[in-house]
């Protein structure tokens, strides 16, 4: 069992390590879906919620295993229960908002493969965290995936007017944005209890 | 188990080098970044990461492609993403026993190349269409090509960062680290500079085409 205060789980998921810059972690979403501000936002709100759930599974998992001895299952049984979360968002995405749902596309499905999330999963298995831990974790994990989206989206919405070189654009220029944006987030490190 | 393959005269040495460079799955299609990017910092992880994904990619396409008959079409990425996770957790018990330096070193990576898109792309787009054989060429040849990528980006980030490559000492003790190619940032710079460079190639190939 881990001993760190929930502030400070919460200050190391979401600034000092952001899942997106300094663990590389759900990059694809990162690249694909920070076109716009909007849809940055709810897409961060769905891996938000997706991530919720996971964490809250994986303390009951993680106790099941143990009592009945069988640890190697335990990434099969992330993945189900991520899988199973992201069916259920995609479910209520659609009935309740078809223009969202369009808006994300593949990306929605895709959450499944989002590995923050299966990260998320496994970080909280190694450090030990306990049930309230592990949902502030799931918290922070999140606003710092929402907040790293959201900035990319609002450079790139800038850029989107400005005279870039042909051979840059795409995938290059959004790559290079992400470096720059990676180096700000060094910054944080500067409020301690970095994590190995 | 007899397999029928469907286009037996399609060339197999094609479908193996498509994956090598043509749609190299990081350098064209952009696809697995995060471990591309997380564990390339040195040469050594690079390689190591590069032959456990080219494993569970040529495992898990020949599995697929052996079952594409039998699994119903609604619960088949299910099946295969539990494919893979049995594979990946082979693979991860595997590199503990070989090397627990390495495996501390690429860490929670090992594990997630379960999500890794390039794996559950060839199994959908190619193993559940093709047999066992051209499965298993193209993924050998994908794999390899994701070893590639890797071993780009490892070079660069390891010879810059810490003035090493594969662990020997290049340019004596004067050279100053030039540090933030091993950090999380100089990953994505050394990513988007491989990048540009090939698109201003494929660029100059058009006009020197164009011109003729």
């Amino acid at each position: 069992m881990s001993d760190q205060s929930l502030a400070t789980v919460f200050l190391n998921a979401s600034l000092i390590n952001n899942f997106v810059l300094a663990y590389f972690l759900g990059i694809c979403p990162f690249l694909g879906v920070s076109n716009q501000l909007a849809t940055a936002v709810r897409m961060g709100g769905a891996v938000t919620f997706v991530m919720l759930i996971t964490s809250l599974f994986v303390t009951g998992i993680n106790a099941l295993l143990a009592a009945i001895d069988a640890p190697y299952l335990a990434l099969i049984s992330f993945i189900a229960v991520i899988a199973s979360a992201v069916q259920l968002v995609e479910m209520f995405v659609k009935k309740t908002s078809p223009a969202l749902f369009r808006a994300l596309g593949i990306f929605l499905p895709l959450i499944t493969t989002n590995c923050a999330i299966l990260a998320l999963a496994l970080f909280q298995t190694n450090r030990g965290y306990g049930f309230a831990q592990g949902i502030v974790f799931a918290l922070g994990g999140g606003a710092g995936f929402t907040l790293a989206l959201v900035l990319m989206a609002g450079v790139r919405e800038r850029l989107d007017l400005a005279d870039v070189p042909g051979v840059m654009k795409g995938t290059a220029l959004a790559l290079a944005l992400a470096g720059i944006l990676s180096v700000a987030f060094m910054g944080f490190a500067g409020l301690g209890g970095a994590e190995p | 188990m007899k397999v029928v393959d469907e286009k037996a005269d399609a060339m197999p040495t094609d479908v193996f080098l498509k994956g090598l460079w043509r749609e190299n799955p990081t350098l064209v299609q952009v696809l697995g970044m995060c471990p591309t990017l997380a564990v390339t910092n040195t040469a050594r992880n690079a390689v190591a990461m590069g032959l456990a994904t080219l494993f569970v990619l040529v495992g898990s396409n020949a599995l697929v492609s052996a079952i594409r008959n039998w699994v119903p079409k609604q619960v088949r990425i299910a099946s295969y993403i539990l494919v893979i996770a049995t594979l990946v957790t082979m693979v991860d018990y595997a590199i503990q026993a070989i090397s627990l330096d390495l495996h501390r070193a690429l860490g929670a990576f090992i594990a997630l190349i379960v999500v890794n898109c390039i794996i559950l792309g060839r199994a959908e787009a190619f193993a559940s269409k093709n047999g066992v054989r051209r499965s298993v060429l193209d993924g050998l040849g994908m794999g390899l090509g994701f070893c590639l990528a890797l071993m780009l980006l490892g070079m660069v980030r390891e010879v810059l960062g810490s003035g090493s490559l594969f662990g020997v000492e290049l340019f004596g003790p004067r050279y100053e680290d030039w540090v933030i190619m091993v950090l999380p940032s100089g990953g994505f710079f050394t990513f988007a500079a491989w990048i540009l460079f090939f698109n201003w190639r494929k660029q100059r190939r058009a006009a020197t085409r164009e011109a003729r």
